[in-house]
């Protein structure tokens, strides 16, 4: 599991953890408590170009249908299938097990911290 | 991600349930419920409808509207302000009915507890209470009976699953009025038939215990004071603790009525439907004589148009609530509540569709953001509970 007072934020409610030109993408807890019981998970294949700020992907509870931005320009090089065939590891291990994408980019954008992602969701 | 809340959720000047504090201590995560502030959840939502299933769940519907219909005509005035024959049912016996618009829709529906001769409980949706107190005074003007909106004064908890039968029998301090002692008390309980209510009082707090329910399992509701009702939660969850039970939320509750194959105002019931569209022309009571607020627009409404329907499809992803339904050449109808079944573990949703392909068996497809996934009508209820 990431430390989660290392990685990068958006207002989107989603974490970037970033290893050399690579970036790993989930939904915070926050997101995850929010949706409540998530049942389906669709991510993009790997070797899909991505922009910031498209939605990527589906996050569906049972309750509503919550959809996945790219937080970040670049390739997708590999999207969790595990997370698809088990999507209740996004409740239960959001910073870990239940990580999303991981996208390989030339530049990062403005991110949020940990602490001013805490203030949004205060 | 997109913004996870549910639409509308605010603390700003929402109503507090009078368990509000039993809730924020058990961790409940809230959404806002008609003005009030109501637990959606407490840990997982599947969970607590898995319980509700297989053993049982406690719900707090203190935000549902309580009316009380008291006089000597109260019977005579609801034949007439609902589209049942509420004058025909027993003290002690409960019915659904409809409040209907003149024009034929539906203003809210109800479940109505006869509790005396001349005594009659209204219970409405939290956000048509206004609507259905200003309906039910006018239309009870002529008789001669006084309509009390005590829904301030009344705190509901539902205690629902297969055990909930045992885990009330074993409350302690509940007293059923009638039994000469705890154990006539128990056999009163225990005898009490579905859409039946009767009275006791709980630690000296008098109770309407009634064997109705939302969930499409046996339970029962409990109407009682709220100055009684945290004491009453507590106690209950105490005593159903080895039985399994867990508190519920909304999120539950939706996902439970929806695989009974139960309409929920706002979604399958609007001022625009009439109720032969919505599959409850049995609650209308056409072949009584009388005349009542609705009759003459509900006999003369055209045939054909949209039903409701069930749908079930394959795969995880659900129609949900405005998702185009689609035949072989176009929409032919509109998702009106929809979910991952968790009992079924397949997509089910309730539809309008043209009459035409509202047959059981009929192949459809949903429209699920710009994907076309098959969908078959199907009879409802998607679940029925195992009888014994």
């Amino acid at each position: 599991m990431s430390d989660p007072a290392s990685l990068h934020y958006t207002a989107e409610h989603e974490w970037i953890a970033v290893d050399g030109d690579i970036a790993t993408v989930g939904i915070t807890p926050y997101a995850a408590d929010q949706l409540g019981d998530v049942v389906y998970v669709d991510l993009p294949a790997a070797g899909a170009a991505v922009a910031s700020g498209a939605v990527v992907g589906e996050i569906e509870s049972t309750k509503s249908v919550g959809e996945l931005f790219a937080p970040i320009d670049g390739e997708v090089v590999e999207s969790n299938q595990a997370v698809v065939e088990d999507p209740s590891l996004v409740n239960r291990d959001p910073f870990g097990e239940g990580w999303m994408i991981r996208v390989r980019f030339s530049a990062l954008p403005e991110l949020l911290t940990a602490e001013q992602y805490a203030a949004i969701t205060a | 991600m997109s913004d996870p809340r549910p639409e509308g959720t605010s603390a700003d000047g929402a109503r507090l349930s009078p368990l509000h504090d039993r809730h924020v201590a058990a961790g409940a995560q809230f959404t806002d419920f008609a003005g009030w502030q109501m637990p959606v959840r407490y840990a997982s939502d599947l969970e607590e409808h898995h319980a509700v299933r297989e053993r049982a769940g406690l719900f707090d519907l203190s935000h549902m509207a309580e009316i009380l219909v008291v006089g000597p005509e109260a019977a005579e005035a609801l034949d007439y302000a609902l589209a049942g024959r509420l004058s025909a049912i027993a003290v002690g016996q409960a019915k659904y009915s409809l409040l209907l618009r003149r024009e034929g829709g539906i203003v809210d529906d109800v479940v109505v507890y006869r509790t005396g001769e001349d005594r009659f409980l209204v219970v409405a949706n939290a956000a048509n209470r206004d609507a259905a107190v200003t309906e039910l005074r006018e239309r009870s003007a002529p008789f001669d009976c006084e309509v009390q909106d005590e829904s301030d004064d009344i705190a509901l908890i539902a205690l629902q699953g297969p055990r909930a039968a045992e885990i009330l029998e074993n409350l302690d301090r509940l007293d059923i009025d009638g039994g000469p002692d705890a154990e006539a008390g128990t056999a009163a309980l225990r005898a009490l038939r579905y859409y039946r209510a009767l009275r006791g009082d709980w630690d000296g707090h008098r109770l309407l215990i009634a064997r109705t329910g939302y969930t499409g399992e046996d339970g029962f509701e409990l109407y009682v004071s709220p100055d009684a009702a945290p004491a009453l939660w507590s106690e209950l969850l105490d005593t159903g603790a080895g039985a399994g039970l867990v508190p519920a939320g909304l999120a539950a509750r939706d996902t439970l009525r929806l695989e009974a194959g139960m309409p929920l105002y706002g979604h399958e019931l609007t001022a625009e439907t009439t109720p032969a569209q919505a599959g409850l022309g049995r609650v209308v009571a056409l072949d009584q004589k009388q005349d009542f607020v609705g009759r003459a627009a509900v006999e003369q409404a055209p045939e054909g148009g949209r039903v409701l329907v069930g749908l079930a499809a394959e795969g995880r992803r659900a129609g949900r609530a405005g998702y185009p339904v689609l035949g072989d050449e176009g929409v032919v109808g509109v998702v009106t509540s929809g979910a991952l079944s968790p009992t079924l573990g397949h997509p089910i949703a309730l539809a309008y569709v043209d009459h035409g392909v509202s047959a059981p068996g009929t192949e459809l497809a949903l429209d699920i953001r710009g994907s076309r996934v098959p969908a078959a009508v199907v009879e409802l209820p998607f679940y029925r509970r195992p009888t014994d």
